[in-house]
């Protein structure tokens, strides 16, 4: 599904990730993790082509198409989804407009004609119980008031409104108190597919617990040191990163 | 004298004996005076403290035929043209216009007409009153338009006085309302510009309330050339309450000036204020609000905002939010921002697969419809929402379902 081959991108000059290499199979589930600056949010970042960073060296080709060439919108039309980290608040948008926005967007993009508004709302019914999340939270702006959790919950929920087939999910448990935690992992479980893939970065095993991913890397300083199975994030929750370094030579 | 104001008295030398044939008693017997002030004053440069973000005397410089057309008033309820109106006017017209202006002055010159909204104590106006200002003509006119709204004590009312035109020629209108609003009046009164690129407006609205009235004004500016619009609200009764709020859409090189004041005469008054504009490409904007809290206006609560988003490095906005307080017993607030799109808004917006553009519309809409959700008419409300997004995508070509466009 997605394949990054060397790559390099920096942000106002300075690199951040310096050689990236990584394979994502239809179905799997990555998990990445790392310490504070390796560069893991910049990955995902350049994964979703955002404008402040410059990809200087390498190629990212999405389901056979080469995605460093789209616009952020092309690419989320082609089914990528980053779940933020900080999910921005945009007051006066309301929650109907802006999701109806996106997702008529992307039928446009898919060539079909936009849903009626009836059967929008019935749609969003319906994908609001995967996050049990309240009708009073979809009728206001977008994110305006919401906690941090109702945020994150957001965010899940737009993923099952637009249903992509990749997705990032960008510290989603940072913020989140148990709960809250279960409700959006088992959100993201229900959304899964044989079809759809999702790298989660996290710095905890308890998300990873519910996730269950299929592999675990390391990022330090820009590049991935370590690629294992799920036993490997128990082990950093043990031992910390120290030893991995060491066994890099770094 | 300069040019261009000698263009204007030297057209009075001429017609103002058909001027005063054609209208009536009360306001010819403001002319002379008018006359005067005008020629003294002449149009005021940038000097002048109101006038400093716009240059008047180039608005009214072009060679435009001067409209004489009386008004035609049909079975419009509670609406008069001045000589058929039920009540003496005398005590009411020109009374409130400032009489140290020089564009007011002109309106009064050559005013041929006024309409006369007169509500009668403890009348309840059941559906909104509608001016509908329509510009049409094959030569460059300028019209002096002149309203009178008086409300009685208790009296209440909807007014929208809309502004459209249907030629594609040069058109000026230099407007003058006098609002009275009596004790216990509600009053309503909405303006909506919605003209073409070649339309100059300039319009002075003077507002006094009584005890415990209630006035909101509602100005938006949807598409227009250059505008000038001032607003003086004077409370004169304890207990009144004004909210002014104002929405300007300004691209290419529309220039839209608001410059108003709240006069806080005297005490338990409130008064809310907000304007805000979105500007693109070299449009200019200006806001200089004044709120004066006069010795012995104690209790008063005021506030005031103007917020602005300029979505490109070539718009320009000039703010000047200003509170003047001789009062110690006062709550008042007053503030101003400049701002662009918000750059992780957008990003976020396009990363869900909203394109660039559609998503800059939804934010610039996002940042007005706070004053259009203000509005208390819901059909009204609906309209501005339609209006606003047809605006921001460049649909607003004419005058948007208007009969007389099609």
């Amino acid at each position: 599904m997605l394949q990054i081959n060397n790559l390099h991108a920096s942000i106002n000059g300075k690199e951040i990730l310096k050689g990236i290499n990584l394979t994502v199979r239809d179905g799997e589930v990555h998990a990445i993790m790392g310490l504070n600056g390796a560069g893991k949010s910049t990955l995902s970042n350049v994964i979703v082509g955002h404008p402040a960073y410059e990809v200087t060296k390498g190629e990212i080709i999405f389901n056979g198409k080469d995605l460093l060439a789209m616009k952020p919108e092309e690419r989320a039309h082609e089914g990528i989804f980053l779940s933020f980290q900080q999910p921005v608040e945009i007051p006066g948008v309301s929650m109907v407009n802006f999701i109806r926005a996106a997702f008529n967007a992307k039928r446009q993009y898919q060539g079909l004609e936009p849903m009626s508004a009836g059967d929008f709302l019935k749609l969003m019914r319906e994908k609001r119980k995967i996050v049990e999340m309240d009708s009073r939270l979809t009728s206001r702006s977008v994110n305006e008031g919401f906690s941090g959790g109702e945020k994150k919950r957001n965010e899940i929920f737009q993923m099952a409104m637009l249903e992509p087939t990749f997705s990032i999910l960008d510290e989603t448990d940072s913020g989140l108190d148990v709960d809250a935690l279960r409700i959006v992992a088992e959100g993201f479980n229900k959304l899964r597919t044989p079809q759809t893939s999702a790298i989660v970065i996290t710095h905890y095993q308890r998300l990873l617990d519910y996730l269950k991913p299929d592999i675990i890397h390391v990022l330090i300083d820009g590049r991935i040191v370590k690629t294992a199975g799920p036993e490997l994030a128990l082990e950093i929750e043990n031992r910390g990163f120290d030893w991995i370094k060491e066994e890099a030579g770094l | 004298m300069t040019d261009s104001a000698k263009q204007y008295t030297d057209f009075y030398a001429q017609a103002g004996k058909l001027i005063g044939e054609r209208s009536c008693e009360v306001m010819n017997a403001q002319r002379q005076a008018a006359l005067q002030t005008f020629e003294a004053l002449q149009f005021p440069t940038r000097k002048v403290e109101r006038y400093k973000y716009t240059d008047v005397a180039a608005d009214f410089a072009p060679n435009y035929g001067i409209a004489l057309t009386p008004l035609q008033v049909k079975n419009l309820p509670f609406c008069h043209r001045i000589s058929e109106a039920p009540i003496d006017i005398t005590p009411y017209y020109n009374q409130l216009a400032d009489k140290q202006d020089a564009v007011v002055a002109l309106n009064t010159l050559l005013g041929v007409d006024a309409l006369v909204i007169y509500v009668p104590r403890n009348t309840k106006v059941q559906h909104p009153i509608q001016i509908s200002n329509v510009l049409k003509g094959e030569q460059d006119t300028m019209v002096n338009r002149r309203i009178l709204i008086i409300m009685e004590d208790c009296a209440e009312a909807d007014v929208i006085i809309t502004d459209r035109a249907v030629d594609q020629t040069h058109f000026l209108t230099n407007q003058v309302v006098e609002v009275f609003a009596g004790d216990g009046s509600h009053l309503n009164l909405y303006e909506v510009e919605e003209t073409h690129l070649l339309c100059t407006r300039y319009s002075s609205v003077f507002i006094r309330q009584g005890r415990d009235s209630q006035v909101r004004h509602t100005s938006f500016t949807l598409f227009n050339g250059h505008t000038r619009n001032r607003l003086d609200v004077a409370l004169q009764g304890e207990g009144s309450e004004v909210v002014l709020n104002g929405c300007v859409i300004a691209d290419k090189m529309q220039r839209v000036d608001n410059n108003t004041l709240i006069d806080h005469q005297v005490s338990h008054c409130q008064s809310n204020e907000l304007y805000k504009y979105v500007l693109d490409d070299n449009a200019v904007g200006a806001f200089a609000g004044r709120i004066l809290v006069r010795e012995g206006a104690q209790k008063t609560i005021s506030n005031e905002t103007n917020a602005n988003l300029c979505a490109t490095s070539s718009a320009r906005m000039y703010t000047q939010p200003m509170l003047e307080i001789y009062a110690d017993d006062v709550k008042c607030s007053h503030g101003s921002t400049v701002g662009q799109i918000s750059d992780a808004a957008l990003f976020y917006m396009r990363q869900r697969g909203i394109p660039e553009q559609e998503a800059r519309l939804l934010l610039k809409s996002a940042f007005i419809t706070e004053v259009i959700e203000a509005i208390p008419l819901e059909a009204l409300k609906d309209r501005l929402h339609l209006l606003v997004d047809k605006r921001l995508r460049g649909e607003l070509s004419k005058c948007e379902g208007c009969k007389l466009c099609k």
